[in-house]
């Protein structure tokens, strides 16, 4: 029994290591990552390697960078950083049923995430079913923030402020598409976990719903016992591009426990109009996301905790320069400059009546040299204005990084 | 082509450190060590440094479950004076035979409340007052001042005849205080120095009890927890507290704005109008354990006595032994820097009610209603050259 179970390791080892070996196996499953198809598109839109007949493919990205910034005079001079290795495991069940999986090691192996892991079943174009840790269709980047597909180092501070981009949960919801000459309509709606009253509550002294991320219990169970909802409706046109509307909402606070009345119900919502075409005339790609969040903060805590926020970015990217650089035949050559403004505390002081300013502006303008479609080169330099809760003299941070971020 | 994009790589990336933001000028920062502190100063400083500027409590670390605010730096931003939003309020004493109030959680008001708990409201008939948020720069010179230095100014009898007395606080020592070398008592009193009414002695019963009454995390110097009136357990520990004192008592003084000529006649004009008499320009501290404040001359613009400020000022509660119309003298240095950490505006006096610097002068009454009068006569240029030279401070 044992000799037949040893022999039958050496069989599998020796197929995996001839598989290894013979690189013609291997079958790269070409995308072109630099055009973006729907957003809600985007897990599947990815170049994944697949092993002769074998139903998994395999994926992900690495980006890193270095950095130098400073803020009114201090910087931490020369940062070099590992901002994220991501595999991903694709996998057809069958013709109609498919699995896949995104792994993330954030910052070396500081922050370790399932980000996706989700069955799909399609009973219909326009009637499939998701299970598993889906990925929040909150505005664009939450759905499409694979570093290669972007011209920036640092990703939105609206996505990863406002919204906990990149946010998942264990849930279950629908999809579906609906193809019409040039349209294309979509939407997805599911239930997960949620938030937790970390977003009153955390070490920023702000509004913060990625404070939330910090629990990571939320993959076993849901902090309140009630379900977030998160829904999106996209279109796109072939010729004008694409337009999302998207919410997310539910109660962040626990309420009871036990069977006891700890506090009312506190609910948060959160909107998100996201937009993205290309000038055909210019080839410019203009990519933008605007976010709103509502949350029912006691009016008994202190300002410094907003119920209302607000932000966005529009990234512009403009083709420049086309041709072979450095032996990479069809490189690109991109002049980029992204614009963000987020207001982390939307109102006014009780006090003084006047208006509570916490708000960041940056201009982050650009280079990014694209070897291939699936590699991004990228030298930002990043300025940007922060004021305090009462509007204080803005702290001025600026600076350069350069970095790539590459699918392999 | 491809030359070309390597050379303006390597220029952009030469330029970066000349691409940054630079530092403002030392004179127009509030923050920033004392010069003269050593390694090993300089690393309890940094320590106490976070956590008074970044260490923000939340439910999970302690806060309330009533405060004020939710750290220290967010009621002193860059150090400086707070904002109406951080104004606090205390209440329930009326004279110097103590607070009447303190079962119904005087003296101090915990106006907020994590969620699911009740903020405290202030007791009917309860007098009270409002205290915008000072700023911390130059705090421990001021500690460091022996109460000889203090006393020397001190005129309770007004024997001087120029209508000023000055008198300090005589306050009770905490248990958990230790007496400065050279300690001034009187009937078993001691001179209070920090506060709005000087009923504070030093920097660290200021910063246990701002921990406790601001931000409702108890310490082994003040363990009573502000909403159960129950001992609780630290949630701060002594080190936090010993490297926040530090860094307060580390803290540069204000450095004056280069000055025009006007600005020089302006300073004439404070001491001729009579303003220098209680805003005393100079002192010098007593040894110290940190060199870099030991026996220092300083420039503090107070002379941290309490002073009969009348009526318009009198708000009805008091601390220690001042009257309710008496309030010590605040320091002036930093004056001109207040708006950079209250929203680009004035909130002066001690509850911010002033919204620029004459308003300020015109609400002295009391004992400083006859410089109020001779700041009153002068000419619109010689005001003019007086506010600047404050704001120069």
């Amino acid at each position: 029994m044992k000799i037949s179970l040893l022999l039958g390791v050496a069989l599998v080892m020796c197929l995996t290591v001839t598989a290894q070996v013979d690189s013609t196996l291997f079958k790269r499953t070409q995308r072109d990552t630099s055009k973006l198809l729907l957003n809600m598109d985007a897990v599947y839109n990815r170049p994944f390697l697949s092993v002769s007949k074998l139903p998994v493919a395999v994926g992900g990205y690495v980006e890193a960078n270095w950095q130098h910034l400073g803020t009114d005079g201090v910087s931490e001079g020369h940062q070099f950083q590992m901002r994220r290795l991501t595999l991903f495991i694709a996998s057809s069940i069958s013709r109609r049923i498919k699995f896949l999986s995104e792994i993330e090691f954030e910052d070396g192996t500081k922050e370790i995430n399932i980000e996706f892991a989700s069955v799909d079943f399609e009973f219909h174009p326009l009637l499939n079913f998701r299970g598993g840790i889906v990925m929040n269709p909150i505005g664009a980047f939450n759905q499409n923030h694979d570093g290669p597909k972007w011209e920036f180092i640092d990703r939105p501070i609206s996505a990863t402020q406002l919204l906990p981009a990149t946010w998942s949960n264990v849930g279950f919801g629908l999809y579906g598409k609906l193809y019409k000459d040039n349209w294309v309509y979509a939407y997805e709606t599911y239930l997960t976990n949620g938030f937790d009253d970390q977003i009153i509550s955390n070490s920023e002294n702000k509004t913060f719903l990625p404070a939330s991320k910090l629990n990571k219990d939320r993959f076993e169970e849901s902090f309140n016992g009630v379900p977030l909802l998160t829904a999106k409706v996209a279109l796109r046109n072939k010729k004008i591009g694409e337009l999302g509307l998207s919410y997310m909402g539910g109660v962040y606070n626990k309420f009871q426990e036990d069977g006891l009345v700890l506090d009312e119900k506190r609910r948060h919502h959160s909107w998100a109009l996201d937009f993205n075409t290309v000038i055909a005339a210019t080839k410019t790609y203009l990519n933008t996301e605007w976010v709103f969040n509502k949350v029912d903060v006691p009016s008994t805590y202190g300002q410094q905790y907003g119920d209302k926020q607000m932000g966005g970015f529009l990234d512009v990217v403009q083709p420049i320069v086309r041709q072979n650089i450095f032996g990479f035949d069809r490189s690109v050559i991109n002049a980029v400059c992204r614009f963000e403004y987020v207001d982390w505390n939307v109102g006014e002081f009780a006090e003084t009546g006047e208006d509570i300013a916490e708000y960041v502006v940056a201009v982050v303008p650009g280079i990014s040299w694209r070897p291939t479609s699936k590699t991004v080169i990228r030298l930002n330099c990043r300025y940007n204005w922060q004021t305090d809760l009462f509007g204080n003299p803005a702290s001025k941070t600026a600076g350069f990084q350069v970095g790539f971020s590459s699918y392999f | 082509m491809n030359r070309r994009i390597v050379f303006i790589g390597l220029v952009l990336l030469v330029a970066c450190e000349e691409f940054q933001p630079k530092a403002p000028a030392d004179y127009d920062l509030l923050d920033g060590p004392v010069e003269g502190l050593n390694e090993a100063e300089n690393i309890q400083f940094l320590l106490g440094d976070v956590a008074f500027n970044d260490e923000v409590f939340t439910s999970a670390n302690g806060l309330g479950p009533l405060f004020v605010g939710t750290s220290c730096g967010s009621c002193h931003p860059g150090d400086g004076k707070g904002h109406p939003f951080t104004t606090l309020t205390r209440f329930g004493q009326t004279d110097e035979n103590g607070n009447q109030y303190l079962n119904v959680g005087g003296p101090q008001l915990q106006h907020r409340a994590v969620p699911g708990f009740t903020p405290e409201a202030i007791p009917q008939n309860a007098t009270f007052s409002r205290f915008t948020p000072p700023a911390n720069t130059g705090l421990g010179f001021i500690d460091a001042v022996s109460d000889a230095e203090i006393l020397a100014w001190a005129d309770p009898d007004d024997s001087d005849g120029d209508g000023i007395s000055g008198v300090p606080n005589w306050i009770n020592l905490k248990e958990y205080l230790t007496e400065r070398q050279n300690s001034v008592t009187q009937n078993g009193k001691y001179i209070g120095r920090f506060g709005k009414k000087g009923a504070t002695y030093n920097l660290l019963q200021q910063t246990a009890t701002a921990y406790n009454q601001d931000i409702g995390i108890t310490s082994s110097f003040e363990p009573v927890d502000t909403h159960s009136g129950f001992v609780f357990d630290p949630e701060v520990s002594n080190q936090t507290i010993n490297d926040v004192v530090f860094y307060l008592k580390t803290l540069k003084a204000p450095a004056p704005r280069p000055g025009s000529n006007s600005i020089m006649e302006g300073k004439q004009l404070f001491t001729t109008i009579g303003c220098s008499k209680c805003h005393r320009p100079e002192m010098k501290t007593g040894n110290s354990t940190i060199a870099a404040i030991s026996n220092k001359v300083f420039y503090p613009y107070s002379d941290l006595l309490l002073h009969d400020m009348g009526t318009v000022l009198d708000d009805g509660y008091t601390e220690g032994s001042a009257k309710t119309y008496e309030w010590r003298t605040p320091p002036l240095w930093g004056l001109g820097l207040s708006k950079n950490s209250q929203g680009g505006q004035y909130f002066l006096m001690h509850d911010g009610r002033a919204r620029n610097i004459e308003e300020a002068i015109l609400l002295h009454g009391g004992e400083g209603i006859q410089s109020r009068g001779n700041y009153e006569a002068l000419t619109a240029e010689e005001k003019t050259k007086l506010i600047r030279f404050l704001e120069s401070l």
